[in-house]
């Protein structure tokens, strides 16, 4: 495979925006990353969108040519992803797969979801049909109550706490508070994480990430012909996607997020380097419980050792790795279809030096980790400055 | 052609029979047709038989290890309740 890189990003904010619909937030995020690279729609030979459930949120489908042709871009393969909240993570790993097999050039990646125009019942509702509609959904199980029964197994089984559960939702609050493009720009003490509202026990209302509008594009060419577009061009060192069982109880063991750890071994290989040399990485953690799991199965530290690493306070932004440092799902919110192109963004800015408040001092070599359902589908990016 | 393997799917039976509990929580932010019921125990049930099966928990509230009887389905949902001892 040729070498590729990301020579243009943009975003929208992520909150819940009554007056935007989906197209125009695609558009927009779209338009952004086009300016970025100073590159023309005209120029964009294939369009990948990520998006989990515009029919259900919003009743439109055909969805890739409908944002396509909103901006401009005509006459090419405009095609959409769904793989649930890793929509656009899965989009990004096919077109860089794409380019890097020498088939397009300059292909855009778009992610985007519409959420707030439903009722928290019904996005509840439209959300379980990532999970197996014919078990453990139709049983009663929200995505909730999934990472809450993953949760009650990891302190069963290591003696994760709920300080160190809610010890990720404090840092990322504190993340998203500097990030001016955040949903929620709030600080928040570890006292209020631990007296949140119940969602499904043990996880509170602060263990929860956000259910928002937004949407985030990345533009990838070969790496060869990114000084053409760019001065900081963000070289992809390593990606892989892979899967596992939708149905939380026929996974093995639900403390491993199998397809995470699959996808992380293919991209340390793949960029030839080892966890350890990660400096700062975004993971999906669209529960405080995910983020740990993360960090276990992305290599950084030991099963089960999750929970004091939370704690610790090398995660944080001055820590010796930092995690999240956009506010993650948590703070920054949780457009689903937008949050796997969301994340390289994030990465992007890191590698650039473009981070602004929470720009953090080693910012070479970057992660990403993408997640769909309690786990079924994983993008795992590696990134760095080229 | 052969035919595709059968998926490990959670098996339709009569009776999934007594087991012990894998994994559980008290959901209280239902899906909209659930809302009605919560809050109510959701469980994943280690089956005598060797399968898991996700089904919800009737009577009193049951902790991973407890050992639980199936006690019957409702609208195709399996209801177990903290085996007798």
């Amino acid at each position: 495979m040729r070498p590729v890189a990301v020579i243009g990003i943009g975003k929208t904010a992520f909150g819940a925006f009554p007056d935007r619909d989906l197209r125009s937030l695609a558009v927009e995020a779209g338009q952004k990353c086009l300016a970025d690279a100073h590159v023309n729609p005209s120029q964009i030979e294939a369009f990948y969108l990520g998006n989990f459930a515009g029919p259900s949120f919003v009743g439109q489908n055909h969805l890739a040519p409908y944002i396509a042709g909103a901006m401009g871009i005509n006459g090419v393969p405009c095609t959409r992803f769904e793989a649930a909240c890793a929509s656009s993570g899965s989009a990004f790993f096919h077109a860089v797969s794409a380019v890097g097999a020498g088939l397009y050039d300059l292909v855009l990646v778009d992610g985007v979801e519409k959420m707030t125009s439903q009722t928290t019942p019904k996005v509840t509702e439209i959300l379980a049909g990532a999970g197996d509609t014919a078990g453990e959904v139709r049983a009663g199980a929200t995505f909730p109550a999934l990472f809450a029964m993953i949760a009650r197994r990891h302190m069963f089984q290591y003696g994760t706490t709920r300080e160190q559960m809610a010890a990720v939702a404090v840092k990322n609050h504190a993340n998203g508070a500097k990030n001016p493009q955040a949903h929620m720009r709030k600080v928040i003490t570890m006292e209020q994480a631990l007296a949140g509202k119940p969602i499904a026990e043990p996880l509170t209302v602060y263990d929860c990430s956000l259910i928002s509008d937004g949407a985030a594009a990345v533009l990838i060419a070969p790496l060869e012909r990114a000084s053409e577009f760019t001065g900081k061009p963000a070289k992809i060192l390593g990606i892989a996607q892979t899967s596992d069982q939708v149905a939380l109880d026929q996974k093995e063991d639900i403390t491993v997020l199998r397809a995470v750890a699959a996808a992380a071994q293919k991209a340390y290989k793949m960029a030839g380097v080892k966890p350890e040399d990660i400096q700062f990485a975004e993971v999906h953690d669209c529960f405080t419980i995910a983020e740990i799991l993360a960090t276990e199965d992305l290599g950084f530290v030991k099963k089960g050792e999750g929970g004091p690493y939370a704690l610790s306070g090398s995660t944080c932004l001055q820590g010796d790795r930092p995690i999240n440092t956009s506010g993650g799902l948590k703070a920054k919110g949780h457009p689903v279809g937008a949050t796997g192109t969301g994340q390289i963004c994030d990465v992007v800015m890191q590698l650039r030096g473009d981070a602004g408040e929470r720009q953090i001092p080693r910012h070479s070599l970057g992660l990403a980790e993408n997640l769909g359902g309690s786990g079924a589908t994983a993008v795992v990016t590696i990134l760095g400055a080229a | 052609m052969s035919a595709a393997p059968v998926p490990p799917v959670s098996p339709p039976l009569a009776s999934p029979g007594p087991g012990v509990v894998y994994t559980e929580t008290v959901v209280f932010a239902a899906p909209e047709q659930f809302v009605a019921e919560a809050p109510y125990q959701l469980a994943i049930i280690s089956l005598d038989s060797g399968h898991r099966l996700t089904g919800r928990i009737h009577g009193n509230r049951v902790a991973i290890g407890d050992r639980v009887a199936f006690l019957e389905f409702r609208n195709g949902i399996p209801f177990f309740q903290a085996a007798s001892k």
